[in-house]
């Protein structure tokens, strides 16, 4: 590799200059291409009304104000979706990753007979399912329609997380270890708890993340089985206020004018957008490591 | 020698049984996994054969009166069919087509940057947008693209003078819109697993190369590219296994009233027919399990055709 440095810049011929010019270029536009939207929907949050609606905005706010925030605070039903959003997030989560876990290690012990049938039940549902329809019915027969059970029950083990997380019991758990306890008498209850648990806290972070921000992010469910305003999540209200334009008249305080109504609903779309992702961004710079751990697990055939 | 047989046989089932109930401690920390499993998977496929029956809640899943394939060839011969076939085949192979290329070539070039800080700087904010949920991802295409108030009507107006046209309200623009939005979204993510396979690749050749004369465009091209090429099989297996289902919660976000007929693709079509106003279980069910049949078919196919082909395979 030191060869390779040096003589990368003694003698840099001219077609490597040009093509290093050309990719440093692709990757300043893939950059901007992807950061300008992010700040402009920043930049506009931060400004007034009046300004975005003039599009005055590009990267940086203009007549910088807190109106879209105060608007969107003052909103009872945005508001109170964050909070259900934040309750299934915690819930949920917890409910996945236990039973994640739970299925992940007996199922990577290799010495548990019947493991490989029971992997293959699980593997099954990832190409085939009963559908949209049978799963309503049984949520509806069941009872669990309108209820805070509808967010976090469907999909409460994800089979791909759970094949992530048996990679890593099977690869970072050492075989050893387990003989070693048992001669000691350590039942597998124990084992699990004392050395398996303890020795896989970077798998546990990487699917807790990914369950997390899957049920911050997680429409559809609500869409299916929600019907109860007053337990709608985020993402239900996001869509009705982002697209499908409906701003009740409640919403904005002061509807004096209509065209500051039209101007602050439109600076609370962007003020909105960026409430929702916060959660989401400001996790996203500690954990980016794990997140890309778990591709890189998930990429091992286990 | 009989005796000796049998007794062999309930010795090794003894063995089986003592194996298992050594294990007991296994068996039910998968208690709870597994009851999930049955209740909320397995059960719902038994809800399956309303697809060939006319279900009625009165009669429930068991009782109701069997059509056999009626609803199939309604939906065959129904005005919708080869649209929604269209419209799911189109948004499928045409993001194909466009996100494992632009995967590939951006973790290329990603592994040429020499500066590491940029690197990093680009990986960062390039896997941002995959953590961003679809509703807020078309909620910010529909302000950006506003033609009134977006950004992309601003720009539009100070450079041509003029009023942008409305391309949110263009029917065709649909497919465009979903697909690179979805590119937009996972670029990055999509290179993490070709960046990792380039920096596991063997510095060795690339020194070979470099005394032998090659410049670092003909490296990438016979040694970077050739390095990713595995990975690049697998995951064109896997997207091809998909190919018959388009997510819906992206599609049913995107969909109104003007892009219906290029946006309904067979998923939201299952929802509408389904679960929507005057919705027939039965109908939509059957819709439904004719998707996941062919999707079965071919993720199966794909998957031999693989094996055959190279060591390659999903299992």
């Amino acid at each position: 590799m030191v060869i390779g440095k040096n003589s990368r810049r003694v003698k840099e011929s001219r077609e490597d200059q040009i093509f290093y010019f050309v990719v440093n270029v692709i990757l300043w536009i893939v950059f901007a291409l992807i950061a300008v939207p992010l700040l402009y929907v920043l930049a506009a949050s931060f400004s007034s009304a009046s300004a975005v609606v003039a599009g005055k905005v590009y990267l940086w706010p203009v007549d910088f104000s807190l109106a879209g925030y105060k608007a969107v605070f003052e909103n009872s039903s945005i508001v109170r979706s964050f909070c259900n959003s934040v309750f299934y997030v915690v819930l949920g989560t917890a409910i996945n990753v236990a039973l994640t876990v739970c299925a992940a290690y007996p199922l990577s012990r290799r010495d548990m007979p019947g493991g490989n049938l029971i992997m293959m039940l699980f593997s099954f549902t990832m190409i085939f399912s009963g559908g949209m329809i049978p799963t309503y019915m049984l949520m509806s027969n069941l009872h669990l329609l309108n209820t805070v059970w509808a967010m976090v029950i469907p999909g409460a083990i994800s089979v791909y997380n759970m094949i992530i997380t048996r990679t890593f019991f099977r690869s970072n758990i050492p075989n050893e270890l387990l003989e070693a306890s048992q001669i000691d008498g350590c039942s597998d209850f124990v084992f699990f708890v004392r050395m398996v648990l303890p020795l896989s806290k970077a798998i546990i972070a990487v699917i807790t993340l990914y369950y997390a921000i899957a049920h911050w992010n997680d429409y559809f469910n609500a869409f299916l089985y929600l019907t109860n305003k007053k337990l709608f999540p985020l993402q239900i209200i996001l869509r009705e206020i982002l697209i499908v334009n409906q701003v009740n008249g409640d919403m904005i305080m002061d509807a004096e004018l209509m065209e500051a109504k039209e101007g602050l609903s439109e600076l609370l779309k962007y003020s909105l957008i960026v409430v929702s992702v916060v959660p989401v961004l400001i996790i996203y710079p500690f954990v980016q490591r794990y997140f890309v751990k778990g591709v890189m697990i998930g990429s091992i055939k286990g | 020698m009989k005796p000796n047989i049998s007794s062999a046989v309930a010795e090794k089932r003894s063995g089986l049984w003592r194996r298992m109930v050594k294990s007991w401690q296994l068996y039910a920390l998968l208690l709870l996994p597994l009851a999930y499993l049955i209740l909320f998977h397995y059960v719902p496929m038994f809800g399956i054969q309303i697809a060939f029956k006319d279900y009625s809640p009165a009669k429930g899943i068991w009782d109701s009166n069997f059509v056999g394939m009626k609803y199939f060839i309604k939906f065959f011969k129904s005005y919708q069919f080869t649209q929604v076939l269209r419209n799911t085949l189109v948004l499928s192979l045409y993001s194909l087509i466009t996100s494992i290329p632009a995967a590939v070539i951006f973790a290329l070039a990603l592994n040429c940057v020499r500066c590491e800080g940029f690197k990093r700087l680009v990986q960062t904010v390039t896997y941002l947008p995959h953590f961003i949920s679809l509703v807020v991802l078309v909620g910010m295409m529909w302000q950006l693209f506003n033609p009134l108030v977006g950004t992309y009507g601003t720009l539009y107006k100070s450079l041509f003078g003029k009023e942008a046209p409305n391309i949110l309200g263009i029917p065709t623009a649909f497919y465009h819109l979903y697909v690179w939005s979805g590119v937009w979204q996972n670029v990055g993510w999509s290179s993490i697993i070709y960046v990792a396979a380039l920096s596991n690749a063997d510095p060795g050749l690339h020194e070979a190369a470099q005394i032998d004369g090659a410049s670092r465009f003909q490296r990438v091209i016979h040694i970077d590219l050739p390095t990713i090429y595995p990975t690049m099989i697998i995951l064109l297996i896997m997207r091809c296994g998909q190919i018959m289902s388009v997510g819906y919660t992206k599609t049913l976000i995107m969909q109104n009233s003007f892009n219906i007929s290029y946006s309904e693709v067979i998923s939201t079509y299952v929802y509408k027919i389904g679960l929507g106003s005057n919705g027939n279980y039965s109908y939509g069910t059957a819709v439904d399990l004719f998707n996941s049949v062919i999707n079965l078919i071919l993720i199966c196919t794909v998957n031999k055709i693989s094996k055959k082909v190279g060591e390659e395979s999903l299992w």
